[in-house]
């Protein structure tokens, strides 16, 4: 039983990312994209990690696919890309070569360490089973790990307000940099200077 | 048949590849953030297997702080690509070579 829900899942997960792998169309990738990711939640449920099999659909299938997804939506980009075009000679096989260097190096790494594992189990968190997962998480996560959550945290709220930096809009023209915008040139001066990127934020809209 | 730790691992393995591969391949910045995506997704299920063949829940918090992690990079990246594709619309990374200001 064990070995059907294995097989199944892991065709998913793999067909799901041969699918982001070879989709033209952004859109098909990102729904390639949750495919896979249900597949690990499965894997995950196999595994008895209930909780992180929840988070798993609830972060990447709610959340990250949908914020791809808007931003497909949002700049336009959901064109078919010509995946004939190689714009560097030899990339896909130079890729392909890089690839199966990966594949055998992890491959061989990770089975030698399943004859003998180094790690030693931690006396404070042992694995439960299934039903109690969450509350052991919990529990593990606000004390022995909460100055790690605390971290996350802040890095959560570092990348609130770097988003927000990032895509925020400007009234006006693009202004130059503040130290830059000491008066030794006036201001028509310095936009010949910018170059191929358009400065006007206005033309924007014509993705 | 038993499910052993070597299956998933196994699986992991190969869910890496592919996602390194795509985000060598890939030219759409989009779509090579997927492909980040599916990297972070197979050590994911290294570590929750590993996890679970050496009875720790070490294994599980470690995929939480990436899932955290994960979130904040999509969060960061999706707005540099925003960024830049106001800038110029349609553009590949292969256009993003000249990183002038």
């Amino acid at each position: 039983m064990d070995a059907a829900v294995f097989i199944v899942s892991a065709v998913i997960v793999l067909s799901g990312a041969f699918g982001v792998l070879l989709a033209r169309n952004p859109i098909h990738a990102a729904l390639f994209l949750v495919q896979s990711v249900f597949g690990v939640a499965v894997l995950f449920l196999l595994l008895e990690a209930t909780f992180l099999a929840a988070v798993q659909v609830i972060v990447y299938a709610g959340a990250i696919v949908i914020l791809f997804l808007f931003v497909i939506m949002l700049l336009g980009v959901d064109r078919a890309e010509d995946l004939d075009i190689e714009p560097i000679a030899g990339q896909r096989p130079l890729a392909i070569v890089i690839g199966a260097g990966i594949l055998g190096t992890t491959l061989s790494a990770l089975l030698v360490a399943v004859g003998g594992p180094t790690g030693a189990p931690t006396a404070n968190a042992p694995l439960g089973d299934a039903g109690d997962n969450a509350q052991r998480l919990g529990e593990a996560l606000f004390t022995d790990y909460v100055f790690a959550v605390e971290l996350t945290a802040l890095l959560l709220t570092v990348a609130v307000v770097g988003a927000v930096v990032l895509v925020r809009r400007l009234g006006g023209p693009l202004q130059p940099l503040p130290v830059v915008a000491v008066a030794t040139e006036p201001r028509g001066a310095d936009d010949d200077t910018v170059g191929e990127p358009d400065p006007d934020p206005d033309q924007e809209g014509d993705a | 048949m038993e499910v052993t730790v070597a299956w998933y691992l196994t699986l992991g393995a190969v869910l890496f590849t592919l996602g390194a591969v795509g985000l060598l391949v890939r030219r759409n910045p989009l779509v090579m953030f997927m492909c980040i995506e599916l990297m972070l997704n197979a050590v994911n299920l290294t570590f929750v297997s590993l996890g679970d063949e050496l009875g720790d829940l070490g294994g599980q918090l470690s995929v939480f702080f990436v899932l955290v992690v994960a979130a904040a990079e999509v969060v960061i990246g999706l707005g540099i690509i925003v960024a830049i594709m106001r800038r110029r619309s349609g553009a590949t990374a292969d256009d993003l070579s000249v990183l002038r200001g």
